[in-house]
């Protein structure tokens, strides 16, 4: 499973800025609500968990139900005062985690 | 006598499609579900509007993919920000859909992402603060086609 994330953060930020954060990672999403064509439930697999780090501390989280639509996409805010890498994790139902990191210029 | 002929037609097609519909429905939450979840979630505080919104479109055409958006007001100081919020939809198999966690160093409680709807329902969203106080806001989305692939 190459699940590819795309993070978008702005490069550079003042102080004190409240910045934009987008994340999108290629996942099928499987509800596990499916069935296929003799009848037989799809087993779930999904991304149960995204969380968003800063320089180490937790910004935003997000606990995944089948509900969330494949490819999940979260966008969300972060308050920025210092230079730093954001760090980005999804965790799937079998275990997988994928993991990006994205730095921040702040003056 | 034409015209009562035309209407006999109409709902006897009608009541057709409904069958075809009806044939195809699987086991959905019930808005009762999603009450007693945000009991859960509310504990002792009460529930009150306002605070929170959130923004979804009115139609959704495909239901596989509904962009929604929740924002809290809140100040989202060490001592005053918005926890949690908690979105629920009162038609789908399964009434969880994502909780977001916030923290003070998220500036706004502002998220969205794009969600699954089996049917046209309502969805609810429910904010915790970290006083322990909690909103909710709900908005009917009507589906054109359900994205539970059934």
């Amino acid at each position: 499973m190459a699940a590819k994330p795309r993070v978008k953060v702005p490069k550079t930020a003042s102080a004190g800025d409240i910045i934009k954060i987008k994340t999108l990672i290629s996942h099928p999403m499987e509800s596990g609500q499916r069935k296929d064509g003799d009848g037989n439930v799809i087993p779930r697999k999904i991304i149960n968990k995204f969380v968003c780090d800063f320089n180490g501390s937790t910004v935003f989280s997000a606990d995944i139900d089948p509900a969330v639509a494949s490819n999940p996409y979260f966008e969300f805010r972060a308050r920025v005062t210092e230079s730093g890498t954001f760090k980005f994790v999804w965790t799937d139902d079998d275990g997988t985690v994928i993991e990006t990191e994205k730095n921040i210029e702040v003056s | 006598m034409n015209l009562e002929r035309r209407k006999m037609l109409g709902s006897t097609l009608g009541v057709a499609v409904a069958g075809l519909l009806g044939g195809t429905s699987i086991a959905h939450a019930a808005p009762e579900d999603v009450a007693a979840r945000i009991k859960e979630l509310a504990g002792e505080a009460e529930v009150k509007s306002g605070a929170i919104t959130l923004n979804s479109p009115e139609i959704a055409e495909n239901g596989n993919s509904v962009p929604i958006s929740v924002s809290v007001e809140s100040p989202m100081t060490d001592d005053d920000y918005v926890e949690s919020v908690v979105i629920l939809a009162e038609g789908n198999p399964l009434p969880s859909v994502a909780t977001f966690n916030f923290s003070p160093a998220s500036g706004e409680a502002v998220a969205s992402t794009r969600m699954r709807l089996a049917k046209t329902q309502n969805v609810v969203a429910i904010a915790k603060m970290s006083n322990g106080a909690v909103f909710s806001d709900t908005r009917e989305v009507k589906v054109t086609i359900g994205g539970c692939g059934g």
